[in-house]
């Protein structure tokens, strides 16, 4: 398969959308929790019980479709090889925990991706939805939707006083986690994000690097999510977020403006370094590459750079992951391995923006 | 930022801990967030519950020194529908079944407190078909809310819409109530 027609493939379709404020909020999800009355959570729940409630979401909603979200596919986890569960994780179409420790889990997934409702996992249903861009309003609103949609036919473990019932009490409420994925490279270059982060908690917000295996924020991406469920409703909660964001948006623009402003030239410096090394390196980290794709975005974003695609540092960061790149290479991949073939795969996704506008 | 707990990597998990109104901030690389287990390894490193079992014990040690006996009554304290005991509880920090919340009942208020800043009580969206006597309630409730707001903003024509909307709701409400009785 050429590179292109793999990258269409892999690249959740709105992923490739604009959205508000995209230069800066990758995308936004809203996602839900619910469970089913009368039968266990998963954790304690038979395994009987378990493809009882897998087997009823299989038969009321495979192939299905609400309003836009066409044809929910059903896939069952169990029947996944360990690179095809990777790259759904990849994909944030469905969890670790999903892939890992769920013994009866499925997801049913919208033809666009934007969709995904977890099957037992922590919870009997987690539906996640996406939107790219600053959209939480919308996100609520369908997902709220799609929430009814599939109450008509699951009866949902509800109480009065304590909402929706969940496996966690951290979830117990409204079983809502909203969050928001946003880059952030001005802010974390200038120290400002550090400043910001105990700012953004006291607030009742969770401010977290996604990329990377323990410690730091990789590629500058943040995600900013909502840490209480309960006592608040939903929009209440999403305007919180929502706030909090703006605020940084309008920091991050600033930064970006002042950087631009008073060191344009060890800037632009920064930039050409970096996407060079993507342009022409033999081996990369995954590290690096989140490093470099970041400076480089932000290059594009300042108009330093004027000859590659938008949508580069979502696509690469997706793409150069483990799993992405061990499918593309149609084998296993050890780590060194696929540093090789990370390299190779980002000279050669450069090289399509020079043929022409991707 | 620099992990307060290793001194070395920079720090990625930012929580904010309240116990009893105490606030403390803290701000740890992952691997030491999950060493002291602040966060799960799983989707949602952020999730509370090792965090929370350390509040359990809290808890427990504060009610052992109150009451003995109410403490003895919460450890026996068992879910009839899915096995699960307060104890269990607090150990995994997760729930067995729904029915688990009747069971545990008021127990459950100190932890919703802390884990939700203060809150034990839910305050959002109720599923639309099996909710849908609390649904017209709560929607009662907004309109009512709506309509003090219209009238202060002076929006009277609005207002009148909202009322007319307020006492057809009202008489559904009354008809169902008298039909059930």
């Amino acid at each position: 398969m050429g590179l292109e027609q793999f990258i269409n493939e892999a690249i959740s379709p709105w992923l490739k959308q604009d959205g508000p404020d995209s230069d800066i909020v990758m995308s936004s999800r809203i996602r839900l929790a619910r469970n089913i009355e009368q039968i266990p959570f998963p954790i304690v729940a038979s395994q009987d019980e378990l493809e009882g409630v897998l087997h009823f979401v299989q038969n009321h909603f495979n192939h299905q479709s609400f309003e836009h979200y066409k044809n929910l596919e059903f896939v069952q986890i169990n029947e996944l090889t360990t690179t095809e569960k990777q790259v759904l994780v990849e994909k944030h179409l469905i969890s670790p925990h999903l892939a890992n420790k769920s013994n009866d889990g499925a997801a049913l997934i919208s033809k666009s991706e934007q969709l995904s409702i977890m099957i037992n996992e922590e919870d009997h249903v987690r539906m996640q939805l996406y939107f790219p861009g600053l959209q939480l309003e919308k996100a609520l609103e369908e997902a709220f939707q799609i929430d009814d949609w599939l109450e008509e036919k699951l009866d949902y473990a509800f109480d009065e006083h304590r909402g929706y019932l969940t496996s966690c009490p951290t979830n117990v409420g409204t079983g809502m986690r909203a969050s928001v994925m946003m880059h952030l490279p001005a802010l974390s270059m200038t120290q400002k994000m550090n400043q910001m982060i105990p700012a953004i908690n006291q607030l009742g917000l969770v401010v977290r690097g996604i990329y990377g295996e323990g410690s730091e924020a990789l590629g500058n991406i943040f995600q900013i999510s909502n840490q209480i469920t309960l006592g608040r409703s939903e929009q209440d909660i999403i305007e919180n977020l929502k706030s909090v964001v703006q605020k940084l948006i309008e920091q991050e623009r600033h930064a970006r403006a002042v950087l631009m402003d008073q060191s344009e030239l060890a800037l632009e410096d920064k930039v050409y370094r970096s996407y060079g090394v993507l342009e022409r390196s033999r081996i990369i980290e995954s590290k690096e590459t989140a490093t470099c794709l970041s400076d480089v975005q932000l290059g594009i974003d300042l108009g330093i750079i004027t000859n590659i695609s938008k949508s580069i540092l979502n696509e690469l960061m997706v793409l150069t992951q483990p799993a992405f790149l061990q499918q593309y290479a149609g084998k296993t991949l050890a780590p060194q391995e696929r540093d090789v073939f990370r390299a190779s795969l980002i000279r050669e996704r450069l090289t399509l923006e020079q043929k022409e506008e991707f | 930022m620099i992990c307060q707990d290793c001194h070395q990597n920079s720090a990625t998990v930012h929580l904010t801990q309240v116990i009893n109104g105490h606030k403390t901030e803290i701000h740890v690389c992952e691997s030491c967030a999950k060493e002291k287990g602040y966060v799960s390894e799983e989707e949602e490193p952020y999730s509370l519950h090792n965090l929370l079992s350390g509040l359990f014990h809290f808890d427990t040690s504060a009610m052992e020194k109150n009451s003995s006996n109410q403490t003895k009554l919460n450890k026996e304290l068992t879910c009839s529908k899915c096995g699960l005991t307060y104890k269990e509880f607090t150990q995994v920090g997760k729930f067995g079944c729904a029915s688990c919340y009747q069971t545990f009942g008021d127990n459950l208020n100190p932890i919703f407190r802390r884990v939700h800043s203060g809150n034990t009580t839910h305050e959002g969206k109720v599923p639309r078909r099996i909710g849908s006597d609390i649904y017209q309630r709560k929607k009662l409730t907004d309109l009512k809310r709506t309509l003090q707001q219209l009238i202060t903003d002076e929006a009277f024509e609005e207002a009148a819409k909202v009322r007319d909307e307020i006492k057809s709701l009202e008489r559904d409400l009354n008809q169902d109530g008298e039909g059930e009785a």
